[in-house]
């Protein structure tokens, strides 16, 4: 019990990170349709964003939860203004073409960002500066749950509910709601549709550079291609559940987090061995999409003639 | 010149440039004119990537169904092909060698893993087509994209290809292997995509409802073209093991997937010849761009993975259709182009939209299909 407890309590945190990843994915899919690639390579930039902002300030010396703080919406702001930047110079002029070309732009954007991440940072793994004592609480039995999960958790929750917040109940968030409805009708309506778009991948950015700094704070090796590999298990969170559907990223995110460590933990036991912990999410995917083809929230819209 | 004259002249010809390459790129060179190891390298990979391209259009361009799961068909039929070089190719070739001599029996056993190689990758075709073809557009390709990494994974895992180390395989494939089957994908792609299949094909990329009203089966098509692309990426599989005598499931991630992509996106979709053209040039451009100089005391050449994805973008940008588009290099392009009749550009589409305003797959969808009618 102790460990299914504490094997939860891991999955969750691991989610929690692929959820906030995979709502950028999902907002800016239901706006443009657009699979942005780009979206892991931000949630490194976030983290190498944050380790500059914490070295250059000085904040390891005096581990803080301000500190802490500082560094997460520094690192969230550099990468939401980096997000716009791609959106206006890569992703706009193509935006009128083919899904194919945006694909392909977004697979040169995301090389772009791994391989400036490699020219300027280095391939050598850097160690993300402890800016929080790290402690563990003991929740009972043996189960634990340490310092920096708790502010997994506590953020990306706060982070989740922020977001419901400006989509639901500001006015910029019901124009990102009318431009993912449809985009023409939206412009008709005065939408400045340009500005909502950017404003989606300024949001997403953001969100991605937490969940950066939030693992870069749990897992410390920080390095150019992190992005890689969870981007593309958050999108899969995001794919499975129901692209475009913000709770449904969320679910994903959390599904694909605490399965992967459950077959870490357990999977010997009915005959999977660990080393296909990569291989879960896309199982999942694949199962789920069979029987869902549209995710476990998103609606199949009926075709017209 | 009759037809059939000007096939066999064709047939010839392509016989005739093969062996030519061949030599160049072998050891005494052709006529002393030779090339060095490494260039010869990069023909070879790129005769490779031609049979990847040319196949994924056939999915992609073609039947307009988004797969980015084509390296996980590769490792396949490379994986299988090289067990059976590995683990029964020796005494096969000892049983065959008594009765009809020693390169007979390699190459026989050769072809066998080929063929063996390309089944297995085709029977995976069907195995993930059947039920994946039911999804559409970005799920599809996600979904493509999990198979091939769960392929990629699982061969990780299994000991007797190497797993995590890595597999070395004898193999002496050449030029000519490589050479004859792009030539071999290509004419086979070419001739569906001009047979009654290729019309039902592109009628499912254009409009699946309206191609299913016509009667026509569209799963049937669409796993008929998947079975076929995947087919070829296990023969391109089959031949990359035995030339570089080296598999690592780390060749065959969903990267490798995103390069045959951009390979048939920058030539054009829907292009055979824009296909070759694209796999030719991504090939290359990464070798090339390795020969950068030296600006300002700063090397080029190491800016080199970063230019490439930035010519990408800029590619992307400027030329949004791929460098072909639809249309197929040949030698028409050298007569004098026609006249197009006035008035069909004004046209809108069926649902009124002025051409104006569509995007511009719509744009190019709309002229390939008048091109089609017009070819008839």
């Amino acid at each position: 019990m102790d460990t299914f407890v504490q094997q939860l309590i891991n999955g969750l945190t691991i989610g929690s990170i692929y959820a906030l990843i995979a709502l950028g994915y999902t907002m800016v899919y239901g706006i443009l349709r657009l699979i942005n690639f780009a979206h892991g390579d931000i949630y490194m930039v976030g983290a190498f964003a944050g380790f500059f902002l914490a070295n250059w300030l000085g904040l390891a010396a005096t581990p803080s939860l301000f500190g802490l703080g500082i560094t997460l919406i520094g690192s969230m702001i550099a990468a939401a203004l980096i997000g716009m930047i791609i959106e206006r110079f890569a992703y706009r002029p193509v935006r009128k073409y083919s899904r194919m070309t945006t694909l392909i732009t977004a697979i040169g954007v995301s090389l772009l960002i791994e391989n400036l991440g490699v020219v300027l940072f280095g391939n050598a793994p850097r160690s993300f500066p402890e800016l929080l004592q790290n402690e563990n609480y003991r929740l009972f039995g043996n189960a634990a749950i340490s310092k920096s999960q708790l502010l997994i958790f506590g953020v990306s929750i706060a982070l989740m509910l922020l977001l419901q917040w400006i989509v639901f109940r500001t006015k910029i968030g019901t124009a990102m709601r009318a431009v993912s409805f449809n985009l023409n009708s939206a412009k008709l309506m005065g939408i400045n549709t340009d500005l909502i778009i950017a404003f989606t991948f300024a949001l997403g950015s953001a969100l991605a550079a937490a969940a950066g700094v939030l693992t870069a704070q749990y897992n410390p090796t920080i390095y150019p291609l992190m992005g890689i590999i969870t981007g593309l298990k958050a999108f899969v969170a995001a794919v499975l559940g129901g692209i475009g559907n913000i709770p449904g990223a969320v679910l994903g995110g959390l599904l694909i987090g605490a399965a992967e460590t459950f077959v870490v933990g357990y999977g010997q036991n009915i005959g999977i061995p660990s080393t296909y912990r990569d291989a879960v999410a896309f199982s999942i995917l694949i199962l789920v999409l069979l029987f869902r083809p549209a995710g476990l929230l998103g609606t199949t819209v009926q075709e017209k003639v | 010149m009759s037809p059939f004259l000007k096939r066999i002249l064709v047939a010839v010809l392509i016989v005739v440039a093969l062996w030519a390459v061949n030599a160049a790129l072998s050891d005494e060179g052709l006529f002393g004119f030779g090339v060095d190891a490494y260039s010869g390298r990069i023909v070879v990979l790129a005769g490779i990537n031609i049979i990847l391209a040319v196949s994924l259009n056939l999915i992609n361009g073609f039947t307009g169904q988004f797969s980015i799961g084509h390296a996980g068909f590769m490792a396949i039929g490379g994986y299988v092909s090289a067990y059976l070089t590995v683990y029964h190719a020796q005494a096969w070739e000892r049983a065959l060698s008594g009765s009809i001599g020693e390169t007979a029996a390699s190459i026989i056993v050769f072809l066998l893993a080929l063929i063996v190689g390309g089944l297995a990758a085709a029977i995976a075709g069907l195995l993930v087509g059947i039920p994946s073809l039911r999804l559409r557009g970005d799920y599809l390709a996600i979904v493509t994209l999990g198979f091939a990494e769960i392929i990629r994974i699982i061969i990780l895992n299994i000991d007797t290809v190497g797993g995590a180390t890595g597999f070395t395989v004898p193999g002496n494939v050449n030029f000519l292997w490589v050479g004859a089957f792009a030539v071999i994908t290509i004419l086979v792609v070419r001739n569906i995509v001009k047979s009654d299949v290729g019309r039902a094909l592109v009628s499912i990329r254009e409009d699946e409802l309206a191609s299913e009203a016509m009667g026509i089966n569209t799963t049937r098509y669409k796993v008929l073209s998947f079975v076929i692309s995947s087919m070829f990426a296990g023969l391109a599989g089959v031949l990359f093991a035995h030339y570089n005598r080296f598999l690592s499931t780390a060749d065959f991630t969903f990267l490798r997937s995103f390069e045959i992509i951009i390979m048939i996106v920058l030539g054009g979709m829907g292009s055979i010849t824009g296909a070759v053209l694209g796999a030719i040039l991504i090939t290359i451009l990464p070798e090339g761009l390795r020969r950068l100089p030296e600006v300002g005391g700063y090397n080029l050449a190491d800016l080199r993975l970063v230019i490439y994805a930035a010519l990408l973008i800029i590619i992307m940008l400027t030329r949004p259709q791929g460098i072909l588009g639809h249309h197929e290099f040949g030698l028409n392009w050298l007569r004098r182009p026609q006249k197009q009749p006035e008035g069909d550009k004004t046209v809108g589409d069926d649902r009124g939209v002025p051409i104006a305003q569509q995007t511009e797959t719509e744009r190019l969808a709309g002229e390939s299909v008048k091109e089609e009618v017009k070819n008839r």
